[in-house]
C-alpha cells in the first residue's frame, strides 16, 4: 500500500476546511499572548517586589512545563474549581498564556536596549509614567523586536496540533479521523504537513527579510548615535 | 487532602522513568543530528549545503505532533513498523535536531575569520582547522543553546502520549480516568513533575549562560 492520488484529491478539502479554523485560534492566542506578555513584562520590573517575584516565577514555571498538561489542565482541571470553558477558548487561553510567557522576554529584551538617557529626558520633560512608557520607551523599543515577534507567531501556529487532544477540529484532528475512518493515515498525514509548510515557510521568508531590514534600520541609529557623541566632544 | 497526592504519585511515578528516558534517548539523537546537519550547512559542497538546508527547513516548518503522527501512523504504509518509543525518539531526534543545526552553524559562523586565516596560515588541512581550532571556541557558545533545546524537548515529550507510549502525560490521564474527583490533583502533580525534572535543566543553561563569553575571542 503506497500514495494514492485518487484519495489524496478526495480528502485534500476536508482537510484543508479546516485553515480559517486555525488561523482563527493561532490569531486569537497571539492576540492573548501580546497583552498579556506585555502585562507580564510591567508586572515584573514591578517596584512592588513580591509582584516582580511571583511574575518571574510564574513565566518560568509556564515556559518549562508542556502546553499540553497545561491545556489538559485548563480544560479539564479548572472546571472542578468552578472556572469552565468551551474547548476553543480553552486552546486559545492555554496557547495564549504559554507564549506569552516567550513574549515578555521579547519585550524585556527591547526595553533593555533602550537607552538610558531616554528615561532620564522623559524624566526631564516631566512626563507621567504613562507618557514615558508609551510615548518614549515602547515606540522605540517595539520596532527592534517586530521579527522576533513574528517567529513567534509562527511557533504558535506550528504548536495548534496539539488541541486535538481536547477535541479541537484542526488540521491533524480531522486527517486522524478520515485515517481512522479508512484505515490509511499516509495521505491525510502527508497532507497536514503539507499544508503546514505552505502555510509556514513564505511567513519564515518574509520575517527573514523584516529582519534584515530592521538591522540595516539599527545599525544606521547606532550610526547616529556615534556621530552625535563626537559632535558633543567637538562642542566640549 | 494530602493523602490524594500521596495515592497518585507512586501511580504517575513509572511514567516520569519513560519521560526522563525519553528525554535522555531523543538528545542524545538530536545532538548527533544537529552536528551533522550543522556542519552539513556550512559544507563547501553546494549538494551536501542545499540537502541540510532541505532537511531543517521541513523540520522547523512542520508541527513536531504532526511529524510524529506521520511516523507512527503513516511511515506503516512503506513497511516501516515503529514502536511507540521508537517513533517517539525519532520525531524527537529529528525535530530539534533541526533546531540543534541552527545552534551549530550559528556558532561556526560566529567564529571570527582571522581565526580560519591563522589556521590556514599555520597549514592545517580543513579537518584539523575545524576540530582544533573552530570547533572548540564554537561548542562554548553552543552550549546555552543546547540547554534552552533540552528545555523544549522535555516539553516535547508529553505528546507522545498521544501516540500511546505510557509516559507522565498518558499515566496522569490514566489516573484521572479512574478517578474523576482527582481531577485537579493530578494535573498539578503533573505540573509540577515537569518542573522538577527541568529545574535541572534551567540552573544548567544559567551556568552555561554565565560562562559562555569567559575567554572567547571576540570578533
Amino acid at each position: 500500500m503506497t500514495w494514492d492520488w485518487n484519495f489524496a484529491i478526495e480528502v485534500f478539502p476536508e482537510i484543508a476546511g479546516a485553515i480559517w479554523l486555525v488561523i482563527g485560534i493561532t490569531l486569537g492566542a497571539y492576540i492573548v499572548s501580546l497583552v498579556f506578555g506585555l502585562a507580564l513584562t510591567f508586572a515584573r520590573r514591578s517596584s512592588f517586589k513580591p509582584l516582580a517575584l511571583a511574575t518571574y516565577g510564574f513565566i518560568e514555571f509556564v515556559r518549562s512545563t508542556p502546553p499540553l498538561v497545561q491545556l489538559f489542565f485548563v480544560f479539564f482541571a479548572l472546571p472542578s474549581i468552578g472556572i469552565s470553558f468551551d474547548k476553543y477558548t480553552a486552546g486559545i487561553l492555554t496557547l495564549g498564556i504559554h507564549y506569552s510567557t516567550y513574549l515578555s522576554e521579547v519585550y524585556r529584551s527591547g526595553i533593555e536596549a533602550v537607552p538610558k538617557g531616554q528615561w532620564e529626558a522623559a524624566k526631564a520633560m516631566n512626563f507621567s509614567k504613562m507618557q514615558t512608557w508609551f510615548k518614549v520607551i515602547l515606540p522605540q523599543a517595539l520596532p527592534p523586536v517586530i521579527p522576533m515577534m513574528g517567529n513567534y507567531l509562527l511557533v504558535l501556529f506550528k504548536e495548534t496540533p496539539i488541541l486535538m487532544a481536547i477535541g479541537v477540529g484542526e488540521f491533524l484532528q480531522e486527517a486522524q479521523l478520515i485515517g481512522a475512518a479508512n484505515f490509511k493515515y499516509l495521505e491525510p498525514i502527508t497532507i497536514v504537513g503539507l499544508l503546514f509548510l505552505l502555510l509556514s515557510y513564505p511567513s519564515a521568508l518574509l520575517i527573514n527579510k523584516l529582519e534584515k531590514r530592521s538591522k540595516r534600520g539599527f545599525r544606521s541609529t547606532k550610526k547616529a548615535v556615534k556621530e552625535m557623541n563626537e559632535f558633543e566632544e567637538l562642542k566640549g | 487532602m494530602m493523602d490524594v497526592y500521596v495515592d497518585i504519585i507512586p501511580k504517575i511515578l513509572p511514567g516520569a522513568i519513560i519521560t526522563i528516558q525519553l528525554l535522555v534517548a531523543s538528545s542524545c539523537l538530536a545532538l548527533v543530528i544537529a552536528f551533522i546537519a550543522g556542519l552539513g550547512r556550512v559544507s563547501r559542497f553546494a549538494v551536501v549545503r542545499s540537502l541540510t538546508s532541505v532537511y531543517v527547513e521541513l523540520f522547523r516548518g512542520t508541527s513536531l505532533l504532526v511529524q510524529m503522527f506521520f511516523i507512527f501512523f503513516a511511515l506503516p504504509a512503506f513497511g516501516f513498523q515503529f514502536s511507540p518509543f521508537l517513533a517517539g525518539v525519532t520525531a524527537l531526534g529529528l525535530n530539534y535536531g533541526a533546531y540543534g543545526s541552527e545552534i551549530v552553524r550559528g556558532a561556526i559562523l560566529a567564529i571570527p575569520n582571522g581565526q580560519t586565516e591563522a589556521s590556514i596560515a599555520l597549514n592545517m588541512t580543513r579537518w584539523q582547522r575545524m576540530r582544533l581550532v573552530i570547533l572548540p571556541q564554537a561548542i562554548r557558545m553552543m552550549l546555552p543553546g543546547f540547554g534552552n533545546t533540552s528545555i523544549e524537548l522535555l516539553k516535547g515529550t508529553s505528546l507522545v502520549s498521544l501516540i500511546t507510549l505510557t509516559d507522565l502525560t498518558y499515566k496522569g490521564l490514566m489516573v484521572q480516568n479512574t478517578n474523576i474527583s482527582y481531577t485537579f490533583p493530578v494535573f498539578i502533580v503533573l505540573l509540577i513533575m515537569y518542573f522538577v525534572i527541568a529545574l535541572p535543566l534551567i540552573f544548567g543553561v544559567r551556568k552555561l549562560e554565565k560562562n559562555a563569553s569567559k575567554g572567547v575571542v571576540k570578533a
